[in-house]
């Protein structure tokens, strides 16, 4: 056997070692528990992901003031941005009013956009506490939560939307229906 | 002997002057790319060759060719501030081929367009997944990669025309949501398999890295699972900005929400997380008050877009041309029309026609000059007719708000005005 073939099998068995058991991390790098924690943000509607903590709406009134109604009116309603409250009963007229509480399915959506994306200049700037407040206020709002009323991860995953039942899965994609074993 | 340029040999109607016709064309209203104001009545009017500019960095369009997207608030406010926009239109009626213009695919966004320096981007993917790894894009750019042109649509698209038609919109106002280009990136499957997904788990939480962390559940359908991609070139370049850059979700066939830009996690687990934006936002409210949800796939369309509303045609020989695609696969056929809907020819399609692609059809027409109504139907090759409006509306209701695919009708009057109407 020639030096060079002797190089070139020594060279695939090197290569062969290094690739068999590590072979996943060729690309990328393991994420730790710590890290993945900072970005794992998504809520379910089992109410899975939602923080310890809680707010009233009444301490969200504030929060609310201060944060939201510059875009979306002091009640939720004639602001330059999305209206939050009211207009139940609209959705099957000719002029919807598609709301929180006239359209929303589940109020552990409304925590988890809160988080996510508002305010809308500075996202994530609430803590906990106030985006659990300002989401109890606005369902409070909608007449969903008295207006004393508070949240939490124990309490949101069990309110009953106004149009919980308002959706019709596309049957294609129908989440009860799709992955079912035939 | 007096030399006329071959369109004075058509007959032209009275009240439009040489010197009007030529405005509007510089105006960019009428054909494809927008011509000089001076016409050259001769060829020694056309002027001298010579040197030109420097070679540069870039190519830019020329200073004829002047093609803008159209910022645009909810239906119906155009051209407003950037600041107050929430999309940005493709100019189909300036556009030739089946590829749109990287600059001019049109562009949506829910918080702006972020400023991502690669260097520190990464993509996270965990949830019900064995190896929870992190990518650089570097690591992406490592990877078997493939290469494939793909429509992405927003599901808004054709939302000018849900309850009237306003008769000066361009086909820019009706329909331009919608843009082909070719994306390049690592196919979604391998990804999967670096982080050994749990066979359990059906659905993926996709997330982008922008201002309001847009996030959709995506269903792992054998479909799904065979074309995803995870995309990091855009027609030979990186993705720009407004586009994902530095890496995206490619759906092929699926609502343009769903192919999130500026990609930073995939999560995996077994239901939808029902995001605000499957629940509150891209869902179709019909006429009873209920809304159809996970409606991901967008459907079989087309419109004509030459000639289209706001321009004018000439009687005699004209070419009609327009786009047709659609998410479930590739387009089989493109009817026409050019008397309103009571019969129809059948349009060439210009090679490839690929699978959920946008498509450009052509036929010929001579018009003689008496109003009509032009329209065009396509059908994909799994079957699926583009609805006409009636039977359009009559299924979904006027409140849906997106996925509107009823086929798109231009008037024609005396004068050859094209105007959006509806059947």
């Amino acid at each position: 056997m020639s030096s060079h073939s002797k190089l070139f099998l020594t060279g695939l068995f090197v290569a062969g070692l290094l690739a068999a058991p590590a072979l996943a991390f060729d690309f990328g790098r393991p994420a730790t528990l710590e890290e993945i924690k900072l970005w794992d943000i998504d809520v379910g509607p089992d109410g899975k992901g939602l923080p310890d903590g809680s707010g009233t709406a009444v301490q969200g009134k504030q929060v609310f003031s201060d944060n939201c109604a510059v875009c979306h009116g002091e009640n939720g309603q004639g602001g330059i941005k999305d209206r939050l409250a009211g207009g139940q009963g609209t959705l099957a007229s000719s002029m919807p009013v598609k709301t929180v509480g006239s359209f929303w399915p589940y109020a552990t959506t409304l925590y988890d956009y809160i988080h996510r994306a508002m305010p809308y200049p500075t996202p994530g700037s609430l803590s906990i506490d106030e985006t659990y407040a300002v989401t109890a206020y606005i369902l409070s709002l909608n007449g969903i939560i008295p207006a004393d009323g508070k949240v939490d991860r124990e309490s949101l995953p069990r309110i009953r939307m106004p149009n919980r039942d308002g959706f019709i899965p596309q049957p294609e994609f129908d989440p009860a229906k799709l992955f079912r074993k035939k | 002997m007096t030399f006329k340029a071959p369109v004075e040999l058509l007959p032209r109607p009275a009240n439009l002057s040489r010197r009007g016709f030529v405005g509007s064309l510089s105006a960019g209203i009428l054909g494809a790319v927008a011509t000089e104001a001076a016409g050259a009545e001769t060829l020694a009017d056309v002027p001298d060759r010579g040197p030109g500019a420097d070679l540069s960095a870039h190519s830019d369009r020329s200073r004829f060719a002047r093609i803008d997207r159209i910022p645009e608030a909810t239906p119906g406010k155009r051209n407003v501030d950037p600041g107050d926009a929430i999309n940005s239109k493709t100019p189909h009626q300036k556009l030739v081929g089946n590829i749109t213009p990287t600059d001019l695919h049109y562009e949506r966004s829910h918080s702006g367009v972020p400023d991502i320096d690669p260097a520190q981007h990464r993509l996270l993917i965990h949830g019900m997944v064995r190896k929870p790894l992190v990518f650089s894009v570097d690591d992406l750019k490592r990877m078997p990669s493939i290469t494939r042109v793909v429509f992405i649509e927003c599901t808004g698209n054709g939302w000018e025309n849900w309850k009237k038609a306003d008769p000066d919109l361009t086909v820019q106002n009706t329909h331009g949501l919608v843009s082909t280009n070719e994306w390049t990136g690592v196919p979604l499957k391998f990804l999967i398999d670096l982080v050994s997904k749990d066979k359990g788990s059906n659905w993926m939480l996709a997330e982008g890295g922008d201002g309001a962390g847009v996030d959709r559940s995506i269903p792992l359908t054998d479909e799904i699972m065979n074309e995803a991609f995870v995309a990091y070139g855009q027609n030979g370049e990186p993705l720009r900005p407004a586009h994902g850059f530095p890496m995206r979700l490619v759906m092929p066939g699926f609502e343009g929400n769903l192919n999130i830009k500026w990609l930073r996690r995939l999560k995996f687990g077994n239901a939808p997380w029902m995001t605000r934006w499957e629940t509150a936002r891209y869902t179709q409210l019909l006429a009873d008050g209920k809304a159809r949800q996970f409606q991901l796939r967008m459907e079989t369309n087309s419109v004509i877009t030459q000639p289209s509303g706001m321009m004018q045609i000439q009687p005699g020989d004209n070419r009609i041309s327009g786009l047709a695609w659609s998410g479930h696969g590739r387009i089989a056929k493109v009817e026409i029309s050019t008397d309103g809907a009571r019969t129809w020819k059948q349009a060439q399609l210009s090679q490839p026609v690929l699978s959920k692609a946008q498509v450009r059809f052509q036929m010929d027409w001579v018009w003689d000059g008496k109003p009509t109504k032009i329209v065009s139907r396509s059908t994909d090759d799994q079957g699926n007719v583009q609805p006409d409006r009636q039977s359009f509306i009559a299924a979904m209701g006027t409140n849906a708000l997106f996925h509107y695919n009823a086929q798109q009708t231009w008037s024609i009057d005396e004068a050859g005005r094209v105007r959006n109407v509806l059947a």
